[in-house]
């Protein structure tokens, strides 16, 4: 292939005359230059051609004709929700109100850092009420949570500047117990909000609770976890290295097997029996709590001595400078790293299923073993593993965006 | 020393004792919380059963079947022995899987780096759709939706009819295998000799190349010297291996070797998914080494399989082990995800079968953490010991 000639620059100007070589490039140049560049390449190019081909032409015949949706449209509630009881089920509308506008609040509060994804990330409902799956009811509420969002969005514009992210904080650390107390309910059954066992909570709905409350609730103890393990007192690091090393040495399933059987016998006798639902979910926090703790950990090791210098230079007792210098900027480091332990962990939440709670998976399991269903098993799981790909797909982008724009890895001279 | 007298720190304010007191008073709360779950857990126990902790099950016989087994096992073998099969199923499917995985893995982390456009988006595609899946959800779908809708044993498939027949059902895979025979000891004398010689002849070729600068296909003659005696070996000695094809016998496939759907099922899964990973940490360390050494290699006149198995592999290597490892340790961990298809792995002996039939939750768990705890101890022990020499030779 000839050289392609060398653009004729000014010595003079300061400018460099744009690179225009690659992108004035005409397809048949692209073509040339990524797909056919040699004899081998070509031959790769034929074969991937080739593969594709009839990967698609399999995969298209088989969502189009052979597989039959029926058993996904007429289940979608329960994939949704599990067995929550159907004249219940405002409560878990209310509840994503509630969550359209913690986000609304968040958006308002960390706009400056979000940019333009404040737009990709408040539009979800109204893409997701486009959707042919929803239904008449499910597409007015989430129009309803469409305006829950743009109503928090505005009035969080009214606080002052300062105060914005101290109220995000705060109700986004409050939202998780709200919700479940929410769902649970608290009066008797012709009370307003009746109770609600969690052996009935289900599906997707399930399958993100978990997962959030597996991060949020671990975070504390994540933090306490790694400064434990960092401390210069023998026993208190020791003790907490035991617990990291431990609990990541083992499968998730044994913790799950653990908090399943062997929470009830570690309580006293008088206290009432604990649901599953929450042994699972102290099992999650425990487990991911020391995985959180090595999170933190990179994150304080990031931070430079210079800064733990200054703020003994300016008095601050250890825990204070902890407290307002230090935390603050591991945990922003740390923030990509976290959503994708969250992503991990919405994935790992499907091993609940084998300790016989209905999330996602559980669900479509339960559905298979249903007669009227047999035989529908690559469509269920199919659907199943689409929706993880999309949550844990979108999540990923999101985090990637928040990576770039929150800086992380370019705040202290360029070092990651 | 009279000034110092005076302003000695009085003890409550002495920084020495006050950590000395604070780990005190931390590892008491610790010890105080354990024990009291603990002393809770022996009461419930004690009401509950009236059976205290003991491990004396262990000796008990098992008294069910296992499908699924490296070594001889019936019912009427200790549980014990039932945690050993469980034990030896769980590196089977490890080693494999790791193996497979980092071959994968290699593989598509390489087409991942591919100057062509098509190659390299087709390994983004399966890096991102496979990490984002979780990979119970994998397995299950092979097992349930792939695996167990293939044909029946009397329609099994059949692959490479009269010379070596391999017959898949939905019962699982059915090949011939040999049996050894009286002359299968003079046959293993011969084997052995032939690892002897291929090591040799590696040794050999070795110090050659580091004579000469010219390093020779080192693995390559290991294997061909080693295949070569095997073979000779094998027409010598008269027949060391009695072969037996699978044949259809009433509902099932007799003689011959069966590797079970579950087991191919977790390694599918766990394997497509521990490969996505693997490519990742592969495309990692190879754009980790300096282009310099390519550009370098190039103008000395390598050719490029030389510079991918001289200079960019052995340094690439280096960044690529220690996830490589950790990678494995979780490969291990995850075939604990054979419970959910029935795969009897440690984990579904003991936390399944043994937990339920005797009913000692504590025990069986207490055992089941104990023995992951050692084999990602050892795992991370050879990971540091790897890591310290890696540092040690630069």
């Amino acid at each position: 292939m000839a050289l392609p000639t060398a653009p004729v620059t000014d010595p003079q100007t300061k400018v460099l005359p744009p690179d225009r070589e690659g992108k004035t490039a005409t397809a048949a140049q692209w073509i040339k230059e990524n797909l056919f560049r040699s004899l081998f390449d070509s031959v790769l190019t034929i074969i991937a051609v080739l593969f594709l081909f009839f990967a698609l032409r399999l995969a298209l015949d088989w969502v189009f004709n052979l597989a039959q949706w029926d058993v996904i449209t007429e289940n979608i509630n329960i994939l949704m929700k599990g067995s929550y009881p159907g004249e219940q089920v405002w409560r878990i509308w209310l509840g994503l109100y509630l969550l359209g506008a913690i986000v609304g609040i968040n958006l308002r509060a960390w706009n400056r850092e979000l940019k333009r994804s404040t737009v990709a990330i408040a539009a979800i409902p109204l893409i997701l009420a486009l959707l042919p799956l929803a239904s008449e009811s499910a597409r007015l509420n989430l129009i309803i949570i469409q305006g829950t969002i743009a109503a928090a969005y505005l009035l969080t514009s009214i606080v002052a500047d300062q105060r914005r992210r101290q109220i995000a904080s705060i109700t986004s650390i409050l939202y998780i117990p709200a919700l479940i107390v929410l769902l649970e309910g608290f009066t008797d059954e012709n009370g307003i909000m009746p109770l609600v066992k969690s052996d009935l909570w289900g599906g997707l709905l399930l399958s993100v609770l978990l997962a959030a409350v597996g991060i949020i609730f671990s975070l504390p103890l994540g933090i306490i976890l790694a400064l434990g393990r960092r401390s210069k007192q023998p026993a208190i690091s020791a003790l907490c290295i035991t617990y990291i090393e431990v609990v990541r040495g083992v499968p998730l399933i044994s913790i799950l097997f653990m908090g399943n059987i062997m929470l009830q016998l570690f309580m006293p006798q008088s206290l009432p029996p604990i649901d599953r639902v929450i042994r699972v979910m102290v099992a999650i926090t425990l487990f991911t709590a020391a995985y959180m703790a090595e999170i933190v950990r990179g994150g304080l090791q990031a931070i430079p001595k210079g800064q733990y210098d200054a703020a003994y230079a300016l008095g601050y007792s250890s825990l204070k400078s902890m407290r307002i210098i230090i935390l603050p900027q591991a945990l922003r480091i740390v923030i990509p790293v976290i959503v994708s332990q969250f992503i991990g962990l919405l994935l790992d939440t499907t091993l609940v299923a084998l300790v016989g709670l209905f999330d996602l998976l559980g669900i479509g399991q339960a559905i298979l073993s249903n007669p009227n269903w047999l035989g529908r098993s690559q469509e269920v799981y199919v659907f199943i593993g689409l929706i993880y790909w999309i949550l844990a797909t979108g999540m990923a982008f999101a985090s990637q965006r928040l990576e770039k724009t929150l800086g992380v890895g370019r705040n202290y001279d360029g070092a990651q | 020393m009279a000034y110092a007298e005076q302003t000695s720190t009085p003890l409550y304010r002495d920084e020495r004792f006050l950590r000395f007191i604070n780990q005190v008073v931390v590892v008491a709360l610790v010890a105080g919380v354990l024990f009291f779950l603990y002393s809770n857990m022996v009461t419930a126990l004690r009401t509950q059963k009236e059976v205290p902790i003991s491990y004396d099950f262990l000796q008990d016989t098992a008294g069910f079947n296992l499908g699924e087994s490296t070594i001889a096992f019936t019912r009427t073998d200790p549980i014990h022995r039932a945690m050993l099969v469980g034990l030896l199923n769980t590196f089977k499917v490890s080693i494999a899987g790791i193996v497979l995985a980092t071959l994968l893995g290699t593989f598509i982390g390489i087409m991942r780096l591919s100057t062509n456009f098509l190659v390299s988006k087709m390994a983004l595609v399966y890096i991102n759709v496979f990490r984002n899946i979780p990979p119970l959800l994998l397995l299950i779908f092979w097992y349930r939706a792939i695996f167990l809708k293939l044909p029946r044993v009397q329609e099994a498939i059949v692959l490479f009819d009269p010379v070596f027949p391999v017959y898949i059902a939905n019962r699982g895979l059915f090949f011939p295998w040999g049996t050894p025979t009286e002359s299968w000891y003079i046959y293993r004398w011969i084997l052995l000799g032939g690892f002897a010689l291929a090591l040799l002849v590696a040794y050999l070729l070795r110090q050659h190349g580091k004579r000469t600068g010219r390093m020779p296909l080192v693995t390559f003659w290991f294997v061909v010297t080693g295949l070569v005696v095997a073979v000779l070996g094998f027409m010598i000695v008269p027949d060391p291996l009695e072969f037996t094809k699978p044949a259809l016998k009433g509902f099932n496939f007799r003689g011959g070797a069966t590797v079970s759907l579950e087991f191919w099922a977790l390694l599918f899964g766990l394997v497509i998914y521990t490969a996505a990973y693997i490519a990742e940490a592969v495309r990692a360390g190879i754009l980790s080494v300096d282009r310099g050494q390519r550009e370098a290699a190039r103008a000395l006149g390598y050719s490029s399989f030389n510079i991918m198995r001289l200079i960019i592999l052995p340094q690439a290597i280096r960044v690529v082990v220690p996830p490589l490892i950790s990678y494995a340790i979780g490969f291990t961990k995850n075939t604990s995800l054979g419970l959910a298809i029935g795969y009897t792995d440690f984990f579904a002996i003991t936390g399944g079968l043994i937990l339920n039939n005797t009913g000692r939750a504590v025990e069986t768990l207490t055992i089941i953490l104990l023995v992951y705890l050692t084999i990602s101890l050892i795992a991370s022990l050879i990971l540091n010991m790897y890591n310290r020499r890696i540092t040690l030779s630069h």
